[in-house]
């Protein structure tokens, strides 16, 4: 039943444009290096700022670097950076949502340590951690996860919740099951379907928040091309250059717009509720 | 004009016509080409003052045809294909929806199974009663306040003033019945439609909201469409039965026709797989005791950081012992603790105080990792068959949870599990299948084989038939006894159905506020009850006069059989229940 539903909300239009526009985006971070005219980090001191021509379909930024080739490379920092974001949030959250969701005891104290974390603005957190630690892929997907797994937890522990009581459950208790196996086996895959809807979420916002700190100079080192660093360099030419930071940008927005739109219908189709209400 | 003065002018039906009047009412789903038969062809009518009981096992399609006067069914889900609906000779079907909602409270009411989801719970109950009122009259604020406190007077609601201003959740579900009764009643509708009104609330609560709609229907001469599942309701206050099955009307007669000399098959299996409230034949007791409960206590610790919560004792002083192959039964109304005790004893919850002693060793204080084998030897079946499987799991790595756990193969447990699937009686091939292609009778059985799988010594079967239609119920009683005599299993049987208990049970227990007022076999208990709330829960059972399985009434000291109901108008309250206490739901 799950599965006809799965299907009729993906056959919508939005939601079919979305996902081909998610697999060109994939296809050029798998091909990144095929694709690519030239080496993304090549400098040609000669060739500065120049305009969109046959050789430089984009032009190049302020060191001659060939922006196509930055822009396709960004598509992969973009895509590890929002699947890991999105896989150590949730791997994170659920093993924290389990403990508390199961056990009163660390609910109370666990619960107030993840508002805490909560209260802290994510940039902020992000911005004194880099400066901390310095830059690098490590610190930033530090910097993203972390704001990201109060809400995870809270929706596991949600589901823990319900679903503890549930007789099935206390079925499997007076059957000898052991806590470990009761926890993988009957309560886990309950929230797994929510779970893969805030990934998706996760994995949009990760992309945003990672060039977000690129731009803000907070990010990935200034060398690597990642759709904020292209940007952030972009932004001083502006009037002269437009396409430094319109492409990257073009491809950022549809990036997290494509996203957004299947998590929504991710969840339109795993909690018929919820589509009906909105 | 009202609609209030406009049914005056009218001067409703003339008498003898009926109030409402059912032709040839089809009902499907809104399915397009794969539209299902929901109701086919149901007609009945019902005159003023007249109680027309509408029964029929789950799925029958009793409550869509309520749904159906009313106009409230799902819109999107199920239609009206065809047929008339009249009430006082006006077709439902064809005024619009302006002109149903007019008659709506004014022509024809609605009391629904659940009074807690009926009422809004953010506002008082005084002003959504007034809301009819508001909305159907053009009374002045002092009027409809005036009338409204006459109404909570009208159904025995003490000091109406207080219970003008009180929100639903200070209120217990008897109390919350009665205003949501209120508030169908209080513009004096001609027909009223009770859906399952008191599925809900303990007997004896029941009992006297049974009396408070024969009352008030006596008072205004209203007719009422009662739907149940309960023979023992229907027969203390039918005046009239509609049996239907599978969405068919399939016999219609009156009270006496259709419990004392039924015409079809259906109806007569129906009628007689009602247990009796007469006690079967005891067991012998075996003399070996299997688990002796010493003194159990449970208290549910009070919490709260801030403010200190009483802690509240949920049971108190319980001592009892089970025999080999002994049925005991615990019985009482919601509150009572006896479900409290079932889940101390199966250690799904710490007992406070005392002693469970299972085989010489004491396991109620035993941490849950060091039961070991004592886990094995209790096992519980759930009263929601919907709920006691993992929706996610197929039948047979459900069945096998318990045997691997104790360290059995795979293949052993499987082949075991095929084997128990035989004696609860479905095929082997329900292994691979999921819960939900499962009825509920046979969810519940797979239940009980998961249960038998691991050979525990002690079954408990926490209202385990509750949730099922009598004739499965007979059916699952029956395995259980069954299994009872072929492996001398002893089974702890909580139930709030005193007629389930008096067929399956040797001993009861009789529980109330978190004490046993009474206990003893089940022939001393029922009929030479000696405490008193037992005998009021013995009074308040529905439909004691009447032996169904031999289509006749009961011979009984009391001569009151013909409407028990109608006689006795005002029950006193029975001695020993607390009205304060709020009733939120059954027993879980």
């Amino acid at each position: 039943m799950k599965a006809i539903e799965l299907r009729r909300t993906l056959r919508t239009s939005p939601v079919l444009c979305a996902l081909l526009i998610m697999l060109a985006v994939c296809g050029i971070a798998v091909f990144a290096p095929l694709l690519a005219t030239m080496d993304p980090l090549a400098l040609d001191p000669t060739h500065r700022l120049s305009a969109p021509s046959a050789t430089h379909w984009f032009g190049t930024d302020a060191f001659g670097r060939d922006a196509y080739s930055r822009v396709l490379h960004g598509a992969r920092v973009s895509l590890v950076v929002g699947i890991g974001a999105a896989a150590i949030g949730i791997a994170v959250g659920l093993l924290i949502g389990l403990l508390v969701g199961y056990f009163p005891l660390f609910d109370a104290v666990v619960m107030r340590i993840m508002d805490g974390i909560m209260a802290i603005p994510g940039i902020l957190l992000a911005i004194a951690l880099i400066s901390l630690s310095g830059a690098g892929l490590a610190t930033v997907m530090v910097a993203i996860v972390v704001p990201e797994i109060p809400r995870v937890v809270r929706l596991v522990r949600g589901v823990i919740l319900t679903v503890k009581s549930e007789p099935y459950v206390e079925a499997a208790l007076s059957q000898g099951t052991r806590l470990p196996v009761l926890l993988w086996r009957h309560l886990v895959p309950s929230t797994l379907p929510p779970l893969i809807v805030q990934g998706t979420y996760i994995f949009a916002s990760a992309i945003l928040t990672e060039a977000i700190l690129s731009f803000l100079g907070a990010g990935l080192p200034p060398e690597t091309s990642s759709w904020g660093n292209i940007m952030a360099e972009g932004r001083m030419y502006f009037q002269l250059r437009p396409g430094l930071i319109l492409y990257p940008g073009i491809f950022l927005s549809l990036t997290v717009l494509s996203v957004n739109i299947i998590g929504d219908a991710m969840r339109d189709a795993l909690d018929p509720r919820l589509a009906r209400r909105f | 004009m009202t609609p209030h003065s406009a049914r005056r002018i009218a001067g409703g039906p003339a008498p003898g016509h009926p109030v409402l009047s059912i032709e040839g009412l089809n009902v499907c789903t809104a399915g397009g080409r794969n539209a299902a038969t929901v109701l086919n062809d149901v007609s009945f009518t019902i005159d003023p003052g007249e109680t027309v009981c509408v029964v029929g096992e789950s799925g029958s399609g009793k409550s869509v045809s309520s749904l159906a006067v009313m106009g409230l069914l799902p819109p999107g889900e199920l239609r009206v294909e065809s047929g008339r609906i009249l009430v006082n000779g006006v077709d439902m079907l064809t005024i619009g929806p302006a002109a149903l909602r007019a008659l709506r409270a004014t022509e024809m009411a609605i009391v629904f199974q659940e009074p807690m989801t009926a009422l809004n719970p953010v506002e008082t109950v005084g002003f959504q009663i007034e809301e009819v009122l508001r909305l159907h009259t053009r009374l002045s604020r002092k009027a409809r306040r005036e009338r409204v406190l006459q109404m909570l007077e009208s159904v025995h609601l003490p000091q109406p003033e207080r219970v003008y201003r009180a929100y639903p959740h200070q209120l217990s579900g008897g109390q919350r019945q009665r205003i949501v009764i209120a508030m169908a009643l209080i513009l004096g509708p001609r027909l009223l439609i009770a859906d399952e009104p008191t599925t809900a609330l303990d007997v004896t609560t029941q009992k006297q909201i049974l009396t408070l709609i024969r009352e008030l229907q006596e008072r205004h001469n209203t007719a009422v469409l009662f739907i149940t599942h309960d023979f023992g309701v229907v027969s203390e206050i039918a005046d009239r039965i509609v049996v239907m099955h599978h969405g068919r009307v399939v016999e219609t007669g009156s009270r006496t026709d259709i419990l004392s000399n039924p015409r079809q098959v259906y109806t007569r299996s129906l009628v007689t797989s009602v247990p009796s409230l007469v006690p079967a034949a005891p067991n012998p007791i075996q003399p070996d005791c299997i688990l002796d409960v010493r003194k159990l206590g449970k208290i549910y610790a009070g919490r709260g950081v801030l403010k200190r919560v009483k802690a509240l004792p949920a049971a108190t002083d319980i001592s009892f012992s089970l025999h080999r192959s002994e049925i005991a039964g615990i019985v009482g109304e919601s509150g009572s603790g006896k479900s409290t005790v079932a889940r101390c004893i199966a250690h799904l919850m710490p007992a406070s105080e005392g002693a469970i002693v299972l085989d010489g060793t004491d396991i109620a204080r035993k941490p849950v990792g060091t039961l070991g084998t004592a886990r094995r030897h209790i096992q519980v079946v759930f009263q929601d068959p919907y709920r006691s499987l993992n929706p996610r799991m197929r039948i047979g790595e459900s069945l096998i949870e318990g045997l691997t756990n104790f360290g059995e193969t795979r293949q052993a447990a499987l082949q075991k599990a095929g084997a128990l699937l035989e004696v609860v009686g479905l095929a082997p091939e329900a292994l691979q299948r999921y819960p939900h292609q499962f009825s509920g009778g046979q969810r519940q059985r797979i239940c009980i084989a998961r249960a038998l799988a691991l050979e525990p010594q002690v079954l408990i079967a926490d209202e385990a038939v509750s949730a099922l239609d009598v004739s499965v119920q007979a059916q699952v009683l029956r395995l259980l006894r069954e299994i009872r005599e072929r492996t001398g299993i002893a089974v702890l049987f909580i139930t709030h159905d005193l007629r389930v208990a008096a067929q399956i049970c040797d001993s009861i227990i009789v529980m109330h506020q978190g004490r046993i007022v009474e206990s003893g076999s089940t022939r001393a208990v029922l009929t030479q009850p000696q405490a008193p709330y037992t005998q009021s829960l013995i009074a308040a059972a529905p439909g004691k006069h009447w032996d169904f399985q031999n289509l006749c009434p009961l011979p009984t000291a009391e001569p009151d059989y013909p409407h028990p109901i109608r006689s006795g108008l005002s029950t006193p309250d029975i001695p020993g229940v607390s009205h304060a206490q709020p009733i939120t739901r059954r027993q879980p």
